[in-house]
């Protein structure tokens, strides 16, 4: 199901932990899973559930529990923009309506050529790099005006 | 820049360059001497804890419970135990975390394998916000640097003293901030908070005694012992000791974190901060996250900060992050923006919380979009009283205190859109505070 160098990081999770508390790796377990097929199809969580022995239906709370995993498959490049109100004091609530704009779609949409999707974030602990985006759960972009949106996007081909 | 300003800095000093959160330049700041100097001088641990109490610190994730309390209320006897620290920074307004982990990510773990030290614990982890994926790697990457180093491990520095150090990111879920549900999410399950008692000194990860702090508060330690109890308890003011790192965001030239006593006078760090964006006149400030009750200009101007004043001021100091707002807000918006967060985050496990989030929600969202109805305002107001101290964790008094705190403060404001049907401020002022197009336009 996932690559060796995928359950590789997967079992360097699972020394972070006490013996026989390998489900405190879930988390990280499907991260990883995520980052290598870009979404969590239920096969994937089924598989981290099974590595790790724990009940299958246990990993999938968890997968929907926590609001990074993608439990359908999203575009090469999923933007998040924090709209929460200190960011909102200082443009975050534009630069998603600016997004929405030159990307022609709404929340929790895709471009039809499948580059990007958009996503309303909640605080990511960055209120005053505000706007703030992440891209891919991976890279924070601070300080997003007009211009270093435009910059961004071309940048993500 | 990561910190923009400070008076009298004690946690941030040195915070130049971007090497300053190796392990070397934290070394040659004089870190890791603490440490050092228990192991070498093989001072007890009561005594660490000791020196913790009498410096008088307090918890930094917003409680302000102080911290060698809190320590002295692990069991003596030996077991297995843990060391947990809560860098799951999602409150609103906060990111002071971040900064710490972005600049001096030694001296949490130097807090930390000090606490595992007084408190007999042989592993812990550090919990990081999962949006901060950089700085969770820059992280492991200082561990790595500790470990070779000898400072975390087995037989640390030469002694029989033994304390394993990981990191566990969080994946987007605001409530796993509260502790227990934060040790859930550490044991691999949904992050929903625990009853209490017990507490996690008696039941905490894994079932066994853990004693989680925050990172601010971890940080701090290490500078606690190092300049004597009495210095740092001096640096504050009585039962508000040492200094603190204040985040400040919303409607000011110089949005950042800044470092100052405990006590200093708002207008003070305002100005640190740049003062009012563009000049304009400060409506209110939420300051102490966005889970404290608001605060009109004229009674924040006259608050210091520090947990007495801003408490006697009908809010609290919480994390410390001051959400600054100008006279382009709207506050039945910013109330309705805070609200969809708590119904968005409410863990769902409790009633209360799970469905007063979201009629909180419903209801300012309606009478932000001109459907507001006369009765609507008593109908949060008892809400808000039927959310409080009945749910498991603080997460339902979160959602309540800030809907009391707009009420109390802009009831006006919130009457002026359930009649007229429309903002007291016009939408082209509240976006012309946010200033993203003016580069542009």
């Amino acid at each position: 199901m996932l690559t060796t160098e995928s359950v590789q990081k997967i079992d360097r999770e699972i020394a972070k932990y006490p013996a026989g508390q390998q489900r405190s790796a879930v988390m990280a377990a499907l991260a990883i899973a995520q980052e290598e097929l870009g979404w969590l199809p239920g096969e994937a969580i089924e598989f981290v559930a099974n590595y790790l022995s724990m009940p299958p239906m246990a990993a999938y709370e968890v997968a929907t529990f926590y609001n990074m995993y993608d439990l359908a498959p999203v575009g090469k490049y999923k933007l998040t923009v924090c709209t929460n109100l200190p960011c909102m004091l200082s443009g975050g609530v534009d630069a998603a309506e600016y997004l929405q704009r030159k990307l022609g779609i709404g929340f929790n949409e895709t471009t039809p050529d499948g580059r990007f999707t958009l996503q309303e974030g909640e605080c990511m602990g960055a209120c005053g790099d505000a706007p703030v985006l992440l891209v891919n759960n991976r890279r924070m972009c601070c300080r997003m005006q007009p211009d270093e949106i435009d910059k961004l996007l071309e940048e993500l081909e | 820049m990561a910190v923009l300003g400070a008076i009298k800095p004690i946690l941030t000093v040195g915070w130049d360059g971007d090497a300053a959160w190796r392990l070397r330049d934290y070394v040659q700041r004089g870190g890791y001497r603490a440490l050092k100097r228990i192991i070498e001088e093989r001072i007890p641990a009561a005594q660490v804890i000791d020196e913790v109490k009498k410096s008088g610190l307090r918890g930094r994730g917003g409680a302000g419970f102080p911290t060698g309390l809190k320590w002295s209320f692990m069991p003596r006897d030996p077991g297995e135990k843990y060391i947990v620290c809560n860098t799951d920074e999602g409150e609103p307004g906060t990111f002071k975390d971040r900064d710490i982990l972005r600049c001096n990510p030694h001296s949490v773990i130097e807090g930390m394998v000090i606490a595992g030290y007084a408190v007999g614990a042989a592993r812990g982890y550090n919990y990081i916000h999962g949006e901060i994926w950089e700085l969770y790697q820059r992280f492991e990457e200082a561990l790595d640097e500790a470990r070779e180093a000898g400072f975390v491990g087995r037989n640390i520095l030469g002694s029989d003293f033994c304390f394993e150090l990981n990191a566990h990111h969080g994946y987007g879920a605001y409530v796993c901030g509260e502790e227990s549900g934060l040790l859930e999410s550490i044991e691999g399950k949904k992050g929903q908070p625990r009853f209490k008692p017990p507490f996690p000194a008696a039941v905490g990860l894994y079932g066994k005694p853990t004693t989680i702090n925050n990172t601010e508060t971890f940080s701090a330690v290490p500078f606690v012992l190092n300049m004597g109890p009495e210095a740092y308890l001096e640096a504050g003011k009585p039962n508000n000791a040492g200094t603190k790192l204040f985040p400040v965001s919303g409607h000011v030239n110089r949005p950042g974190n800044y470092e100052v006593p405990l006590g200093t006078p708002f207008p003070v760090l305002l100005e640190l901060a740049g003062g009012v964006r563009g000049g304009r006149k400060l409506k209110a400030c939420i300051p102490g996250g966005s889970s404290a009750p608001v605060l009109p200009a004229e009674v924040i101007m006259d608050c210091t900060m520090d947990y007495d004043s801003i408490g006697k001021a009908g809010s609290m100091m919480g994390s410390g992050a001051v959400i600054v707002m100008d006279e382009t807000t709207c506050m039945v918006r910013a109330l309705e923006r805070l609200s969809y967060f708590y119904h968005e985050e409410s863990c769902g496990q409790c009633t209360p919380c799970r469905e007063g989030t979201r009629w909180l929600y419903d209801i300012v969202h309606r009478i932000e979009h001109g459907a507001g109805r006369p009765e609507d305002l008593d109908l949060l107001g008892d809400l808000t009283k039927n959310i409080m101290g009945r749910t498991v964790c603080a997460l339902g008094d979160a959602a309540a205190m800030p809907v009391q705190g707009f009420l109390r403060h802009f009831r006006d404001e919130f009457l002026y859109h359930i009649e007229k049907g429309k903002c007291l401020v016009a939408p082209e002022v509240q976006r012309a505070g946010s200033t993203f197009f003016s580069a542009t336009v």
